[in-house]
């Protein structure tokens, strides 16, 4: 029996598709068409064609301030889990020199990422409180006379948690990529007399571009979606595109809740398929 | 290639380790600095979950900070005990049963579409972009457009239905993506050799591509467990009226402020280190038995 070839992808596929179109392709065609829908008010859809919800959207102060204050947690976040992810891998791969002892430091930063993340985002509560362990230990050092107010239930600790979640979505995929540079290119150019800095910059960072993009889209794409880190961690104080979202659904304001996914989801994907544009990340993964 | 005059003239083992430029002669500062930075990673990774796990075990008088009061295991009673803290039984079986369900989908199917991916087909970027775009989708937008779409077509939403498929919507893209990384590795010789004795496809797949992949089809299982079983934004709106066990955790964040919540936390977690040292130890002792096998040929 023969099946040509790409009749025989397609039998591969097929399962994966049968999730895909259910799950993911229907579902956001749903949100688009609430999207342009009327709301009567009490959950109800008035099917007729509006604009009207992407008006109120793209022009109320509210929102404006609310995708700001998501753009400015995604950035905070994306920069230090950069920072982070970057140079742990890097040490990880260039400066522990037994490889078994690599892969052991390595498997010690995945750990909690098979953890319930809202466990972890929560254990952070008895060390930032008022009473918690880093006051008490500041006020009994007495560096400080009063508890720091600013640790929980604030911009840092909505930072805190997400750092917290999501480095090692950055260290896994940078490790990767590092791991796959050839160690001969290095020495080739440490003879040719690069400085450290020089080899960093010319060699380490561009051939770690796939990793730092895969762990990017990752990072970006969890926090922009995200709404329970910023709830719970900023005690309220402050909100999140999706978390305003989450309200406007529980009082049944599906169309306006709609028009403001949609605008989100549009940004979303114009980042990653910014970031997709600069790598290749199909062939590098597959490759 | 030209290293071999050099390794003619000096003792091999030195060039090797001279040449890698952070690791040459003595550790240069960076190496200081770095694991300075990494020890501190480690710490705040562990250090919040260890001091709930610690304070999880407190007597009746206990609080939500330190210090500790008694020690006892009074809240682990509690939670499974007490009406307030909801149905925490109910939520941790549907929540395996389901974690299990999912594992078992993703496994199958994510191998299914890594070996489509392995050559290009006819619509292989459509498929692949859906696949990121279903990855990166806000968990709740689509979870509610889950839950409008079974409104839509009449079927009433529930853990085995509609949160099934929402999970996989996440756990697929991901599990495919390990896939990616684990064939990346694979050998198509081995399958060649396999057709040249004349072995059928579905003989290939069965004898030579799984076992040959087996650890990594361990890595996706893992993956599709705790991912599952983690899940938070797209179950929400489209697990019904009985909560899996990552939404009973999000209702006790906002509704219970006694160290019952931290005692959830270390069960939770218990659970989910013994799927990972399981999974683990799978994979080592495969690769054991492997070594033990090509050592007596």
């Amino acid at each position: 029996m023969t099946i040509s070839r790409p009749i025989q992808s397609w039998l591969y596929i097929s399962p994966l598709m049968l999730v895909l179109i259910p799950f993911f392709v229907l579902p956001i065609l749903v949100v688009l068409v609430a999207s342009v829908f009327e709301t009567d008010g009490f959950g109800g859809l008035i099917p007729t064609f509006t604009l009207a919800n992407y008006a109120t959207v793209l022009t109320s102060g509210l929102t404006f301030n609310l995708y700001l204050e998501t753009i400015k947690f995604t950035v905070l976040t994306w920069f230090f889990t950069l920072l982070l992810g970057f140079f742990i891998a890097y040490f990880l791969v260039f400066h522990v020199r037994n490889p078994l002892l690599a892969i052991g430091l390595f498997l010690i930063c995945t750990v909690p990422f098979w953890t319930s993340n809202i466990i972890r985002m929560i254990s952070w509560i008895p060390l930032l409180g008022k009473e918690g362990l880093i006051n008490s230990a500041l006020l009994r050092l007495g560096l400080i006379r009063e508890p720091l107010e600013f640790l929980l239930y604030s911009s840092f600790a909505v930072v805190v948690a997400y750092v917290h979640q999501l480095t090692i979505f950055m260290i896994v995929p940078i490790f990767n990529s590092m791991a796959r540079i050839d160690k001969r290119v290095i020495e080739a150019a440490v003879d040719a007399g690069a400085s450290r800095f020089d080899i960093m910059r010319l060699i380490v960072v561009p051939l770690s571009k796939s990793g730092i993009a895969l762990g990017s889209i990752f990072v970006i794409s969890i926090v922009m979606g995200d709404f329970f880190v910023t709830k719970v961690m900023s005690g309220g104080g402050s909100a999140s595109v999706v978390g305003a979202f989450y309200e406007d659904i529980s009082v049944l304001q599906y169309p306006g809740a709609a028009a403001s996914a949609i605008v989100l989801t549009v940004i979303l994907l114009a980042v990653v398929s910014f970031i997709l544009r600069t790598v290749d990340i199909r062939k590098e993964i597959t490759q | 290639m030209s290293a071999t005059p050099h390794t003619a003239v000096m003792d091999p083992p030195r060039v090797s380790k001279k040449a890698i430029a952070p690791s040459r002669g003595g550790r240069p500062w960076t190496f200081y600095v770095l694991a300075a930075l990494f020890t501190f990673y480690v710490i705040a990774l562990y250090g919040p979950m260890i001091c709930i796990y610690i304070l999880s075990f407190q007597d009746v008088r206990g609080g939500l900070v330190f210090p500790m009061k008694g020690l006892s295991l009074h809240w682990f009673v509690d939670l499974f005990t007490q009406v307030r803290t909801g149905d925490v039984k109910g939520a941790f079986d549907r929540s395996i049963k389901l974690a299990i369900v999912v594992t078992a989908i993703t496994v199958v199917v994510s191998f299914m579409a890594a070996m489509a991916f392995r050559r290009r087909f006819p619509g292989d970027n459509i498929v692949f972009a859906l696949m990121i775009g279903s990855l990166v989708a806000p968990g709740l937008v689509l979870g509610i457009g889950v839950g409008l779409l079974f409104n839509a077509i009449g079927i009433d939403t529930s853990p085995f239905g509609s949160a099934l498929g929402a999970q996989l919507s996440w756990t697929l893209p991901f599990g495919v993506l390990v896939m990616f990384a684990v064939m990346s590795r694979f050998n198509p010789a081995w399958e060649e050799a396999a057709r040249d004795l004349g072995a059928t496809t579905w003989q290939t797949i069965r004898l030579v591509i799984i076992p040959v992949l087996a650890p990594g089809l361990v890595a996706v299982a893992l993956f599709g467990f705790t991912l599952s079983y983690d899940e938070f934004a797209r179950t929400l709106q489209t697990a019904g009226p009985q909560n899996t066990l990552p939404l009973e955790i999000w209702s006790m964040t906002l509704n219970v402020t006694s160290p019952s919540l931290y005692a959830l936390g270390t069960v939770t977690t218990i659970i989910s280190f013994v799927i990972i040292a399981a999974a683990l130890g799978t994979i080592v002792f495969m690769q054991r038995r492997r070594s033990a096998r090509a050592n007596e040929n």
